[in-house]
């Protein structure tokens, strides 16, 4: 990694690498934290109730006197795993109804545009608010719901590329060679999907936690005893006007962190792995 | 011949319209009947002393003990006359209810629509201008973090900074408190409006800024503003004389487009300044078991959606020449 000049340098992929690494690491501490943390740091104790931000409660304590740094911790820690198993459900079904789109026949293509338009149709938050309400609110609700919003904006994705695969000529020499449209896809078109399977993915993080937090927030989401950052902020909302502005302040803004930070780990991951966005 | 392709694709929209209504009715039931949560203990509520024959009695006056297909049947049908049911928790007919929450929430999200749009469009254009230079790294630095951000926390946010330690706005509501519907200034509404309409704009005006940006890239990067500059135009006016015929029409397509965005977003920015739209409405049918009145919500809300996604079309259609040859070619 030595360059000519003798000066210590590292090239763009290298860069792009150990950024995603240290992405990574950050992003998988505070999920290992949040889960090996133990309950009893967050227990009540009210002589340090509504404390403001100090060296002893870097984000200061909320009205039961809990650490509000350990309770956002933990927050994030259940966002980032209700996150990864929601979006990777919903890249596997965008994986699936995608290429099942391009590949079979005209009616079925048909018959999933319409399917898309429809999850399209309704807004997100409002069909959220509807499964979760069919699953009885929860964690289990907030999971369906996201899975089954999400895969829409990917599956169009993988399709049109599927289809642009398909009309190469290397899948039209397999064909006259004999191979089936099933083997075909398999061993030609799938591969190819697999950049855009990741990305897609890594991608659907940001908007998955997002989501979480916000049909939290509504009440719909996680039940008020999980210490989940919707839950943290929608009970900071009734604090509001008595000035206490960290309860909010400091659990949105780690939020917006850990969401900006997985959307940058797909961008760099995209770096490496789409042969299209190596070269910029 | 343009009359008979205005017939066509009429024809065809109200078809997708039909069978996505339909679709969506029938998903929607089929949501609510699988909820776990009895209807008539949420009706009952905090009640006591209601016994078991009275509790039977409304679910038999409610047809609760019908099989789901038939309880569909019977509800699609007095949908068709216009009946959506009648609201538990405003115990009012949920058309009225909708009519009227929906008043309020137009207000408040055709100024965060239009000033996201406004702002959306100027930043895209400043940050397409300056492409690679420090406005436009610092701007799409701004619009990627505004991306992160979710809508309700900017809400908590501004109602710290703006009402609790400033007092510019007031915490919440649409209306003052205390003040008889009809003394009510347009001055206090629009006092109550702001922060809601600027919460719900930074949902969107990101995305749009970051579109529009995409856009005038590669416009100014074609051969024919080479050639504008070439002879001698300056930037402000190759800005307005290529750029933005090319860059208006899918600005503003993306922003009819947006109406989903803007109706989920409304929910949450709506139950932040409890103030009193389709959207918190819809959020507390949701925790009151409210059915009639969800029901009525999504169906809404998918037609508004629908609404959005159409006229984006028809403007393509109509201003974009390129479409506009393309449907006479088809025919």
């Amino acid at each position: 990694m030595k360059s000519r000049t003798g000066r210590f340098s590292v090239n763009r992929r290298t860069r792009t690498i150990l950024t995603l690494i240290l992405i990574f690491a950050f992003l998988f501490g505070i999920y290992l934290a949040g889960t090996i943390m133990s309950d009893e740091l967050i227990q009540a104790d009210f002589s340090q109730k509504g404390l403001k931000p100090s060296w002893e409660h870097p984000f200061g304590t909320d009205l039961l006197g809990r650490d509000m740094l350990v309770r956002t911790i933990k927050g994030l820690s259940i966002s980032i795993v209700v996150g990864t198993v929601a979006s990777s459900v919903s890249a596997v079904i965008a994986l699936f109804v995608g290429v099942a789109a391009a590949t079979g026949s005209s009616r079925l293509d048909h018959f999933i545009n319409w399917l898309i338009d429809l999850v399209m149709g309704i807004p997100h938050t409002v069909l959220l608010i509807l499964i979760s309400f069919a699953c009885g609110k929860g964690l289990r609700g907030v999971l369906i719901g996201v899975a089954v919003t999400h895969w829409t904006g990917l599956a169009r994705l993988i399709r049109s590329e599927v289809l642009q695969i398909r009309s190469q000529q290397y899948i039209e020499v397999s064909r006259r060679l004999g191979h089936n449209s099933r083997w075909i896809t398999i061993h030609h078109i799938l591969p190819h999907m697999i950049p855009q399977f990741l990305i897609g993915l890594i991608l659907m993080f940001p908007h998955a936690i997002m989501h979480e937090s916000s049909l939290t927030f509504l009440g719909f989401g996680l039940s008020p005893e999980q210490p989940a950052i919707g839950i943290i902020l929608s009970e900071s909302m009734k604090y509001l006007s008595t000035g206490m502005w960290w309860l909010a302040f400091f659990p949105g803004l780690m939020l917006v962190i850990v969401v900006l930070l997985f959307d940058r780990l797909g961008e760099n991951l995209k770096k490496i792995v789409d042969p299209y966005s190596a070269h910029e | 011949m343009n009359s008979k392709r205005i017939v066509k694709s009429t024809g065809r929209y109200a078809i997708r319209f039909v069978t996505l209504l339909i679709a969506i009715s029938i998903i929607s039931f089929i949501l609510v009947s699988l909820s776990p949560v009895d209807p008539v203990q949420q009706y009952v509520g905090a009640v006591p002393n209601v016994s078991e024959e009275q509790r039977e009695k409304i679910a038999e006056y409610w047809g609760l003990n019908d099989p789901p297909a038939e309880r569909f049947a019977i509800w699609a049908k007095s949908l068709l006359h216009g009946d959506f049911g009648t609201s538990l928790i405003y115990r009012r007919p949920v058309l009225d209810i909708i009519g009227e929450k929906f008043a309020a929430s137009l207000a408040l999200m055709l100024t965060a629509w239009v000033f996201s749009g406004i702002l959306g469009f100027t930043i895209g254009c400043i940050m397409g201008v300056y492409n690679g230079k420090w406005p436009d790294r610092i701007l799409k630095k701004v619009c990627l973090t505004m991306c992160a951000i979710p809508t309700f926390w900017i809400g908590i946010v501004f109602l710290m900074v703006f009402s609790v330690k400033l007092g510019w706005f007031p915490m919440g509501m649409s209306v003052p408190k205390g003040v008889p519907a009809d003394q009510v200034t347009l001055l206090q509404r629009i006092h109550h409006l702001v922060l809601p309409a600027l919460t719900l704009s930074f949902l969107s005006f990101a995305n749009v800024a970051l579109h529009t940006r995409e856009k005038l890239v590669d416009v100014l990067e074609s051969d024919y503003v080479l050639f504008a500059k070439a002879s001698g135009e300056s930037r402000f006016s190759i800005w307005k004389r290529h750029g933005l015929r090319n860059i208006l029409l899918p600005a503003v397509t993306m922003q009819f487009g947006s109406f989903s965005e803007l109706f989920g977003g409304s929910v949450l920015a709506e139950t932040v300044f409890s103030y009193p739209g389709l959207g918190a409405a819809a959020s507390a049918a949701g925790m009151g078991s409210d059915i009639p009145l969800l029901l009525g919500i999504t169906l809404f809300s998918a037609v508004f959606v629908f609404v959005g996604n159409m006229l984006a079309n028809i403007i393509y259609g109509i201003a974009d020449p390129q479409i506009r040859e393309g449907y006479e070619h088809e025919e």
